[in-house]
């Protein structure tokens, strides 16, 4: 049975993914994911787990070892954050491209410059058309819980296809909270060893990762966007069989207090709990405010969130980047894009929060939905609290 | 809900003392979170590091700026940054010093409750360096009374092994030599 420790966040992500039994763990250290590897590398010393670590010289090998492994059929892992991933990029679309099931915990930082180590939403947003699943956690429960589902989401014959965790750097790497880590035998009994469709071997010769011609690219493309579309069907699959066996339940988007909610804000990520203590303020107050917490962004659930937000007047959606020059964060862009067809879609308004570490409290999060209410936005989006 | 703010120098093991304050409480079945002051850390830099613990789950990730706990581990740090800042006037401040209410009074403007222990003095006795944070922990238990004393033992064990005993020791010590110099008002 497993056991409710407490433990810092990034630490219980890499026992959860020790739990996983990676063949290759190929990562280089950069804040706030570090203890991520670190622990990881310790693990594999220690001889709990029995895998190749390999310490490479740069995120950009990190990946292309990952990549390389998952071709040969390893269960393969890795974890960055902010340049880290930038460093990546190039090889993140061959990934999903060449359908390896390569699993990443992204410690999510801002981006440079100026020059900042601390938590917002630009390093995932920059790799938002990579093709990978994309999770988002609220917590260090759904980080643990997360970090064991996507591997067996990644390796399924109907996704085949490389997925990433975000969890918010420091927010929630570096908190030591209460979780509830699952043992080893329940893990085994959720997440079946690794089959692939197709190996690289020297008995049984293949090619991966070749040229597409004009002929053939597009189909290509095509057939990569069908995948990630269709692992929705997988993700909602192993999402019933988590809840199942752990009890846990987990939705794409989760809905807090919004059956009789006028206003919604919507986050992602680690600010989600603290809203929701906005929302019970408000409810106190008489406003009729609800939450929706988005924890799949890849692919995007727009059905789930037409559901959600039947009955909803005002939607405050809250963006953790920034899309220079363009129409509002990118949450806001895709939940507005989203609703566009709905005929009584809400009047939804976009605030960008909490960039480069900004903290936001409760009293912002309330202030915010009064504001978004009264419609008293000078923009379409704003940057909340910001000067100048 | 107790909030706490520790306040050390990089390499004091401020960040050590909100771990085992939260697996503490955890494994006695509360809710606790410990986190570092977010960012990088220097050796010797004054630095803060934050504990919450309650009764039922914590769901607020902001920051700490109204805290019923304060812990000093290093009394250099009193002259240099304002250390009850914030601190709700029916808190409890507790110094690492030797110092009396009217030396401390020249930097401290915090009027409630104020707890002093020679937790240096300690630490080189049981530990043989003047690293004070699993000292301060002792003092810290016994005024807030926010987990078991004996509840520190297997965390420290884990966290410290062979020396984890000396530790102990320490903060047990503290525990039962931590003072109140200013009782504050009722």
């Amino acid at each position: 049975m497993g056991k409710r420790i407490g433990m810092e966040i990034a630490l219980a992500a890499a026992e959860a993914a020790a739990l996983c039994r990676p063949d290759v763990i190929a990562a280089y250290p950069i804040t706030p994911n570090t203890h991520i590897p670190e622990h990881l590398s310790d693990i594999v010393a220690e001889g709990r787990l029995d895998a190749e670590f390999i310490c490479v010289e740069s995120e950009h090998s990190a990946i292309s070892a990952c990549c390389g492994a998952s071709g040969t059929g390893a269960r393969t892992f890795t974890a960055t954050s902010s340049q880290g991933l930038l460093y990546m990029q190039e090889v993140l679309p061959i990934v999903s491209a060449m359908r390896l099931p390569v699993i990443m915990a992204i410690g999510n930082r801002a981006i440079s410059g100026p020059i900042n180590i601390w938590n917002d939403h630009s390093d995932i947003m920059y790799q938002r058309d990579t093709g990978w699943v994309s999770l988002f956690a609220a917590n260090g429960q759904e980080t643990v819980d997360m970090v064991i589902q996507v591997f067996k989401i990644g390796e399924h014959r109907d996704v085949m296809l490389p997925v990433n965790i975000n969890l918010d750097g420091f927010q929630l790497t570096h908190v030591v909270e209460p979780i509830i880590m699952p043992d080893q035998e329940e893990v085994d009994r959720f997440l079946p060893a690794y089959v692939p469709y197709a190996a690289l071997h020297p008995d049984n010769i293949v090619s991966m990762g070749t040229l597409g011609m004009p002929e053939i690219y597009a189909e290509a493309q095509k057939s990569k966007n069908v995948a990630l579309v269709n692992s929705k069907k997988v993700i909602l699959e192993v999402w019933k069989e988590w809840e199942k066996q752990f009890g846990r339940k987990y939705e794409p988007i989760q809905s807090y207090r919004t059956e009789d909610a006028d206003i919604a804000l919507v986050t992602m990520g680690s600010m989600g709990e603290t809203a929701e203590i906005a929302v019970d303020e408000l409810r106190k107050q008489g406003v009729k405010a609800g939450l929706l917490k988005i924890k799949l962004w890849r692919p995007f659930p727009f059905d789930d969130l037409k559901k959600a937000v039947k009955g909803i007047r005002v939607l405050a959606v809250t963006d953790r980047a920034v899309s220079f020059g363009g129409p509002g964060g990118p949450v806001f862009s895709e939940i507005r894009s989203a609703l566009y067809d709905v005929p009584k879609r809400p009047k939804i308004v976009n605030f960008i929060i909490g960039l480069g570490g900004r903290d936001i409290q409760v009293e912002n999060f309330m202030d915010m939905v009064r504001r978004a209410t009264k419609g008293k936005l000078s923009e379409p989006y704003e940057f909340y609290g910001v000067r100048g | 809900m107790l909030e706490i703010r520790w306040h050390g120098r990089g390499g004091q093991g401020a960040v050590t003392s909100v771990e085992l304050l939260a697996i503490s409480a955890i494994e006695q079945g509360k809710y606790a979170q410990g986190f570092p002051s977010f960012g990088p850390e220097r050796r010797g830099a004054p630095v803060t590091a934050f504990n919450r613990v309650d009764d039922k789950q914590i769901k607020i990730r902001s920051g700490i700026y109204h805290p019923d706990v304060v812990v000093v581990l290093d009394e250099s740090l009193v002259a240099l940054v304002d250390v009850a800042e914030g601190l709700k006037p029916t808190g409890i401040l507790i110094i690492n010093t030797t110092k009396t209410l009217e030396q401390l009074k020249k930097d401290i403007r915090f009027v409630g409750k104020i707890a002093t222990c020679d937790a240096t003095g300690i630490a080189w006795k049981e530990l043989g360096v003047p690293i004070t944070n699993t000292t301060m922990l002792g003092a810290l238990v016994k005024l807030t009374g926010i987990v078991k004393l004996a509840s520190l033992d297997s965390p420290v064990q884990v966290r410290f092994g062979r020396i984890a005993s000396k530790n102990l020791a320490a903060a047990k010590r503290a525990y039962e030599e931590v003072k109140i110099i200013n009782e504050g008002s009722k």
